[in-house]
C-alpha cells in the first residue's frame, strides 16, 4: 500500500527525516512513536505531500506520490488534524461535507450522493445529533469526531492521525480509539498514528515504528519494539516495562528519576 | 439536513437584487430636483425596456444621464470593494483585512497625485489611468516581496503590503506638502473617495475587471472555504493552495485597483460589508460572495445619495459618509455579537 524508499527531508540544515525505508500493508494499524523532534509529524506530513522530501520517494499503490495530483492523493489519504480552528466558524455538517472536496473538483455544490456519504460518516462517528452546531461550540472530543467524519467523507484508504488523543480525557481517549480501531477492523482502513502515549500505541497498533533523530530505531510488533532497552535508549529516561494484566501487551510505567530497579 | 444549494444562493441573490433595485430607485429620485417615485420608476422601466421616452424631458435627462450612471458606478465600486475585502480576509486569514491593506490604495493614490501635479485634469481619463498604473506597480511589488521560495505566506504578504503601503503614504505626504493650494483640495477630495470625478464611461472601464474578477473568484468559492481553516487543511483536501492564493490575490487586487482609480479611496466598505454579510449569511463563500457584492452595492449607493443630499448644494466626499455610518455600525455589530469568535 505505502512504500518508503530512502526518504530524507530537511527544513534548512539538519535532516529531520534521515534515510527512512519501510512498507505498510493494506489494512494495517501502524503506530509511529519517538521523542519530541524525532520526526513523527514530519513523516506524516511527507505522506500527504504537505512537505516534499529532498531525497527518496514514497509510493502509494506503486505510484510515486510526486506523480499524483493533490486531489488524487486526497481521495486515498485523509488526515485527521491535531487541532484546527477556522477563522469564521462553520457548522458541523458543512465541515464534514468539505471532505467531499476532492471528488467535486471545480463543481461548486455538493449533490445528494455527497450528502448521503457525509451523513453515513456522521452516523458512524455518532455526531448526527450535533450536525447543525457550530464547530467552535463543541468540546474537544466532539470536534475530534467531526474531523474523523470529514476524513471518512473523503472515502480514503489510509487515515493519518497526529497525536489524536492529546487534549482528550481518558473517557474520550477510549471512545476515540475504539472508533479508530473499528474503522480499521470493520472498514479495512489503513491507519497511521503518531502518538506520544506508548501504552496506547502498544495496545492498539499491529506494528510500531520507533523513531530516533529522524531514523528508524526499531520497527516491528509492539512486543519487539517496546522493551526497556529500546525505550531507555531512545527517550533517555528510565522506565519499567511489564505485560498488561488484561491485554497482555507490553506496558510502560514511568519511573521517578533515581528510582532503584529490582528485577522481579 | 440544511445544506447550501444553488437554489438558496439564487433565492438570496434575487432578494438582495430587489433590495438593490429599491435603493437605486430612491437614489435617482433624490437630489436638487426631486422626482416622484412613480415617475422615476416609469423612466427607469422605459429605459430598461427600451421603450420610447416620456414627455418629462428634464427629469429623464437628470435621471438617465446623471443619477443613474452615478448610482450604477457607486454600486459596482461598492460590490467590488466588498468582494475584494471578503477575499483578503480569507486569503490573509485576518478579520481586519480590507481591500487597501496590501497597499494597492496608496500606490493608486501616488499615481493619481502625480497625474494631478503634472496638470492633468481630475475629470480626464489621464487620472484613472495613472492611478491604475500606480496600483498595478504596487500589486506586482507586493507580490514579489511577499513570495518566498515559490510560496505565498499570508503573514509575509501582509507585512510586505503594509510596509509598501506606508512607504507610499510617505510619498503621498511629501507630494501633499509641496503641492499648491488648489491642487491640494482636489487631492484631498480624491483621497477621501469621491464619485463626482466619475463619468458614465467609467462604468465601461470598471465592468470587465469586476465581471472577470468576480467570476474567477466565484469559480473558486468552495475552495476558499477550505482555506479558512488553514492552508495545510485545504491542501489535505486536494486544493492546489498556491494557485488558489495567487489567483485570489490577483483578482481581488485588480478589482480594488479598478475601483480606486475611478473614485479614490472609499474607506470602510471593504472592511465592514464582508463582516455584516457573514453575520447575516454565514462564512460560506458560495453564498457570501454574491451577498457581500449586493449588500456592498446597496450600501455605497445609499451613502453616495446621502453625500449628495445631506448638505446640498454642497456635495460631501462619499468616504466621509461611509466612515460616519460604517464606523458606529461596525462597533454596534462588534458589541452585539462577536464578529470573529477567535478574537
Amino acid at each position: 500500500m505505502i512504500d518508503l524508499h530512502a526518504l530524507s527531508f530537511r527544513y534548512r540544515q539538519d535532516w529531520v527525516l534521515d534515510d527512512l525505508s519501510f512498507q505498510i500493508e493494506r489494512g494495517e494499524f501502524v503506530g509511529i512513536i519517538g521523542p519530541n523532534g524525532s520526526g513523527k509529524s514530519t513523516l506524516l506530513k511527507t505522506l500527504c505531500r504537505l512537505l516534499s522530501p529532498q531525497k527518496g520517494e514514497i509510493l502509494l499503490d506503486r505510484v510515486p506520490l510526486t506523480e499524483m495530483s493533490q486531489r488524487e492523493i486526497a481521495k486515498k489519504i485523509a488526515v485527521v488534524p491535531q487541532e484546527t480552528y477556522s477563522l469564521f466558524p462553520f457548522r458541523v455538517i458543512e465541515m464534514v461535507l468539505m471532505g467531499r472536496s476532492p471528488y467535486l473538483g471545480s463543481l461548486l455544490f455538493e449533490g445528494p450522493k455527497d450528502l448521503e456519504i457525509a451523513q453515513r460518516a456522521m452516523a458512524w462517528t455518532e455526531i448526527l445529533p450535533i450536525s447543525e452546531r457550530f464547530i467552535d461550540e463543541l468540546s474537544g472530543g466532539e470536534r475530534k469526531r467531526v474531523f474523523i467524519a470529514r476524513a471518512l467523507a473523503q472515502e480514503p484508504e489510509v487515515i493519518l492521525l497526529d497525536e489524536p488523543t492529546a487534549n482528550l480525557d481518558i473517557h474520550h481517549q477510549v471512545d476515540f480509539l475504539h472508533l479508530i480501531l473499528s474503522l480499521n477492523r470493520e472498514q479495512g482502513l489503513t491507519i497511521l498514528m503518531a502518538s506520544h502515549d506508548l501504552n496506547i500505541a502498544s495496545d492498539y497498533c499491529d506494528r510500531l515504528i520507533l523513531l530516533k533523530e529522524g531514523r528508524i530505531y526499531k520497527i516491528g510488533s509492539p512486543r519487539e519494539v517496546i522493551t526497556r532497552e529500546h525505550i531507555e535508549a531512545v527517550y533517555g529516561c528510565s522506565v519499567w516495562v511489564d505485560d498488561h494484566p488484561i491485554s497482555g501487551m507490553p506496558r510502560i510505567t514511568l519511573l521517578k528519576k533515581g528510582t532503584p530497579l529490582h528485577e522481579t | 439536513m440544511r445544506i447550501l444549494t444553488l437554489k438558496k444562493v439564487i433565492a438570496v441573490s434575487l432578494l438582495l437584487t430587489l433590495f438593490l433595485g429599491w435603493v437605486i430607485l430612491i437614489s435617482v429620485m433624490v437630489g436638487s430636483v426631486r422626482v416622484d417615485p412613480r415617475q422615476s420608476l416609469s423612466i427607469l422601466l422605459r429605459y430598461v425596456l427600451s421603450l420610447k421616452p416620456t414627455e418629462h424631458e428634464m427629469e429623464e435627462t437628470i435621471i438617465l444621464s446623471l443619477r443613474l450612471p452615478r448610482a450604477l458606478l457607486a454600486g459596482l465600486v461598492g460590490a467590488g470593494l466588498s468582494v475584494s475585502g471578503t477575499i483578503f480576509q480569507a486569503l490573509l486569514r485576518n478579520p481586519l483585512a480590507d481591500p487597501y491593506i496590501l497597499g494597492v490604495s496608496s500606490g493608486s493614490a501616488v499615481g493619481a497625485i502625480i497625474a494631478l501635479l503634472l496638470g492633468l485634469s481630475a475629470y480626464s481619463f489621464g487620472l484613472p489611468l495613472a492611478s491604475f498604473a500606480g496600483a498595478l506597480i504596487t500589486i506586482a511589488l507586493v507580490f514579489y516581496f511577499g513570495r518566498q521560495g515559490g510560496r505565498v505566506h499570508p503573514n509575509i504578504l501582509l507585512l510586505a503590503g503594509v510596509i509598501t503601503g506606508s512607504f507610499l503614504s510617505a510619498i503621498i505626504m511629501f507630494f501633499l506638502s509641496i503641492s499648491q493650494k488648489e491642487e491640494l483640495h482636489t487631492i484631498i477630495f480624491w483621497l477621501m473617495g469621491d464619485f463626482s470625478f466619475a463619468n458614465p464611461r467609467s462604468l465601461i472601464i470598471i465592468l470587465p475587471y469586476f465581471g472577470v474578477g468576480f467570476s474567477m473568484l466565484y469559480w473558486k468559492s468552495r475552495q476558499l472555504n477550505l482555506i479558512l481553516s488553514g492552508e495545510e487543511n485545504a491542501l489535505q483536501l486536494g486544493v492546489e493552495v498556491e494557485r488558489l492564493k495567487i489567483l485570489s490575490y490577483l483578482c481581488a487586487s485588480l478589482i480594488t485597483a479598478a475601483s480606486v482609480s475611478l473614485c479614490g479611496l472609499i474607506g470602510f466598505v471593504g472592511l465592514i460589508i464582508p463582516h455584516a454579510a457573514r453575520l447575516l449569511f454565514g462564512p460560506d463563500h458560495r453564498l457570501l460572495l454574491p451577498a457581500s457584492a449586493l449588500i456592498g452595492a446597496s450600501f455605497l449607493i445609499a451613502c453616495d445619495s446621502l453625500a449628495r443630499t445631506i448638505l446640498a448644494p454642497v456635495e460631501l466626499p462619499v468616504g466621509v459618509i461611509t466612515a460616519a455610518f460604517g464606523g458606529p455600525f461596525f462597533i454596534y455589530l462588534l458589541r452585539r455579537r462577536k464578529v470573529v469568535k477567535t478574537l
